[in-house]
């Protein structure tokens, strides 16, 4: 036997001894939208849940895209157990199969959730508001509702929106004098869709558009815009810890949720479902606010919201003076449709 | 790619002892096939290639195809249509067949959901009850979305790559004007990338000719200037000139500050902005198939031509430049074709109005999971661009595997 052969022979023997070792401390990957929202969810959630059973949390950023959870799924390669998804994405990954349907039985009872947040294929993590934002330096008037962003005689200069059709076309509408209660009735016409549409008209060369949550905060910051629809956290963020000078206007506010997902082939199914009863703890649930403003899900949490993060959130009393719910439903039958149309628009 | 790509190639061809060498490299060109081609192939199928309707239909597909006619079918139909429908919810298949119905009739998915709860409910439902349920399934329209879904192949996608579909009398029709995006997209690719490729064309020959007479030990320099970008991340050079256009970046407080501008310049989203970025990242890729044919020229033909009595702009015309001609054809096609696949510039400097064929693609990768239309899209773009490639051979004779 030469050298060669004794040293491979011992290779392959340590290599075997080491893939005997005792299995190591369970692990449970999520992948998440990142930015401050994720180093919250860390604080709140992620680190208490890991050190209270004793496992290793990995986490992983994506940019929400259910074509990457798909992409997993179809190749039988799911290296995460639980994904951040939004409510309309639940519904499509649902649809197509990406996602598994929830055993509530070992999560919660479905009815201590706001409705909506307990979807067959997602469970909702927080409610967060879309909402107008501005740097007091920049802007010397204060907007005084989302509405004023379509105003750009009284607000000159580029203004952010999201690159999609979603909250974008109902806040058309409403600016177009649609009654809020009657915004996804009209909406759901082609009349209606036309008419938001054109009211974006008005507004569209004025236009930055962004795509992921940290950017509203940045595009305030370098003042390539003077306002700009954002998810009230990561604004809140900015003036918290960056201390920046930016405000939010509240009226005219669309609440939305966060939710989360187990996609379809998980490996530590047990695990996540863990990880999602712990959450659904009513004091657990309301840790999230002191960490970026966001409210529960959870209909008896909101006790245990910590006293001076109440009124920063897209559910205090004040904020809730005109609103309008997101409706999963509508953009789950439309969104597609929708989407086509937008881009086609766009791209005019 | 790598700079061996855009190194001239040499493949000798047409000679009895050809066979051989294509022995030796047939492992390789193997590897590729299977690593390569198929999964490409594989995908661009999806374009012709749809069977989730069929698939979830097969007793309503059986039942169509034996009652003749357009229009709604019979109780015999949607009986079938019904069985179908709730055996699908019991495999819990139902919602990928919403989804795909969806895609070619908007707004059906809920209903196609109903009509499944409504069949799974009731084993006995008739026409009346779908319809009932679904108010959909009484239309002309739904139905002739299911005849064209239930045939695996379609021309569905590939026509919505054109804009076009088919109209219910079965005639090809453009798309109504609001929704035809598709087209324009096609032509701004092709426009921004022909932009790029003149601007770093116009960039690149007179710094290849300047390079290639400098003295070695400067040459190296400067092609190390060129260079060092080039080796550094795209998404590393977009951010940088996110930094450098921004309103209040870089280049515009140079420009006040020299008096150039009386106002900051809007650059950034911008289709100025995209052009001057994507010169940047492109300018290494025109200047190397033009600076390795001009260093490998002598400078003593020209001088030759010049004994002979030719003015020196005459023997540069007709000494020079017909010699590095397929230098710069290579460089500027290389260019050219990469900047058709564009994505990640355009989507983070470019406005609404600058995203390239890419980005729609990708956008029905990752976000709509409508992978049928990305194959489609992927499949114009593909065989657009061997056909300009096939074109510029053609006519203008030029060969990168003959080439050098």
């Amino acid at each position: 036997m030469t050298g060669h052969c004794k040293l491979a022979l011992a290779l392959t023997g340590a290599a075997i001894i080491w893939q005997w070792q005792p299995a190591a401390a369970q692990e449970l990957t999520i992948m998440a939208t990142g930015g401050a929202w994720q180093a919250a969810l860390r604080q709140a959630w992620f680190e208490p849940f890991a050190k209270k059973m004793g496992v290793k949390f990995n986490e992983q950023e994506y940019l929400g895209d259910l074509g990457k959870i798909k992409a997993m799924v179809e190749t039988g390669n799911v290296p995460v157990d639980l994904v951040t998804v939004e409510k309309s994405t639940v519904l499509q990954g649902c649809d197509a199969g990406v996602l598994i349907r929830l055993d509530y039985s070992k999560i919660a009872d479905r009815s201590r959730f706001l409705p909506g947040t307990a979807l067959d294929c997602g469970v909702g993590i927080d409610v967060y508001g879309d909402v107008l934002a501005y740097d007091t330096t920049v802007l010397k008037e204060a907007p005084t509702s989302v509405l004023d962003i379509f105003d750009t005689k009284k607000f000159p200069g580029k203004r952010a929106m999201r690159k999609a059709p979603a909250q974008n076309l109902e806040w058309a509408l409403m600016a177009d004098g649609v009654p809020i209660a009657d915004i996804y009735k009209v909406l759901a016409t082609p009349a209606g869709v036309d008419r938001a549409f054109k009211k974006l008209d008005t507004i569209k060369k004025d236009i930055v558009w962004w795509e992921a949550g940290a950017q509203p905060p940045q595009l305030l910051a370098s003042k390539e815009v003077v306002m700009t629809t954002a998810w009230n956290g990561r604004i809140q963020n900015a003036i918290d810890n960056d201390k920046r000078p930016f405000a939010i206007v509240w009226k005219n506010q669309i609440v939305e949720y966060d939710m989360i997902a187990i996609p379809k082939g998980a490996k530590n199914l047990d695990l996540a479902y863990k990880y999602l009863s712990y959450a659904a703890q009513p004091e657990v649930s309301a840790q999230l606010g002191r960490y970026i403003p966001y409210g529960p899900v959870l209909k008896d949490a909101t006790p245990f919201i910590p006293k001076d993060v109440l009124p920063k959130l897209p559910t205090a009393p004040d904020h809730m003076t005109s609103y309008l719910v997101g409706d999963v439903e509508f953009w789950g039958d439309h969104g597609e449709d929708l989407v086509k149309r937008f881009n086609a628009w766009l791209a005019q | 790619m790598s700079l061996a790509a855009a190194a001239p190639m040499v493949i000798a061809k047409g000679r009895s002892e050809g066979l051989r060498p294509l022995l030796l490299v047939a492992p390789l060109l193997l590897l590729l096939l299977l690593s390569f081609g198929l999964p490409i192939a594989a995908l661009l199928s999806r374009a012709f290639y749809e069977p989730m309707i069929a698939n979830a239909l097969p007793r309503t597909s059986a039942a169509l195809s034996s009652s003749s006619g357009a229009g709604v079918p019979d109780d015999q139909v949607f009986r079938a249509l019904a069985a179908d429908l709730a055996a699908a919810q019991a495999a819990e298949r139902v919602y990928e067949f919403a989804k795909s119905f969806n895609v070619r009739l908007p707004g059906a998915r809920s209903q196609m959901l109903r009509a499944a709860r409504a069949a799974a409910q009731d084993s006995s439902i008739n026409k009346e009850g779908l319809i009932r349920a679904a108010p959909l399934l009484g239309d002309e329209r739904c139905w002739a979305a299911i005849r064209a879904g239930v045939n695996r192949f379609t021309t569905f996608f590939l026509l919505n790559a054109f804009d076009l579909r088919w109209s219910d009398q079965g005639s090809i029709v453009s798309a109504p004007i609001e929704q035809a995006v598709f087209v324009r997209v096609f032509g701004r690719t092709f426009l921004i990338a022909a932009l790029v490729t003149l601007a770093t064309l116009a960039l690149a020959f007179p710094l290849a000719y300047l390079i290639s007479n400098l003295r070695p030990a400067m040459a190296g320099a400067v092609l190390v200037l060129v260079l060092l970008p080039f080796w550094t991340s795209i998404l590393v050079r977009t951010a940088a000139w996110t930094v450098i256009l921004q309103k209040f970046g870089l280049l515009n407080d140079a420009l006040l500050w020299l008096g150039l501008a009386q106002d900051r310049l809007e650059l950034m989203y911008s289709r100025a902005g995209l052009i001057i970025a994507m010169t940047h990242i492109q300018l290494p890729f025109t200047l190397l198939p033009i600076y390795s044919v001009m260093r490998s020229m002598q400078p003593s033909q020209l001088r030759a031509a010049q004994s002979l009595g030719a003015r020196p702009l005459t023997a540069f015309w007709k000494v020079y430049l017909p010699q590095v001609t397929p230098g710069v054809l290579a460089g500027g096609l290389l260019t050219f074709i990469l900047c058709l696949g564009y994505y990640i510039t355009p989507a983070l400097i470019g406005g609404a109005s600058d995203q390239l064929i890419s980005n729609f693609i990708a956008n029905y990768v990752n976000v709509e999971l409508n992978w049928e239309m990305a194959a489609a899209l992927s499949f114009v773009l593909l065989t657009s661009t061997i056909g300009l490639y096939a074109l510029m051979t053609h006519y203008l004779g030029l060969d990168l595997f003959k080439m050098g």
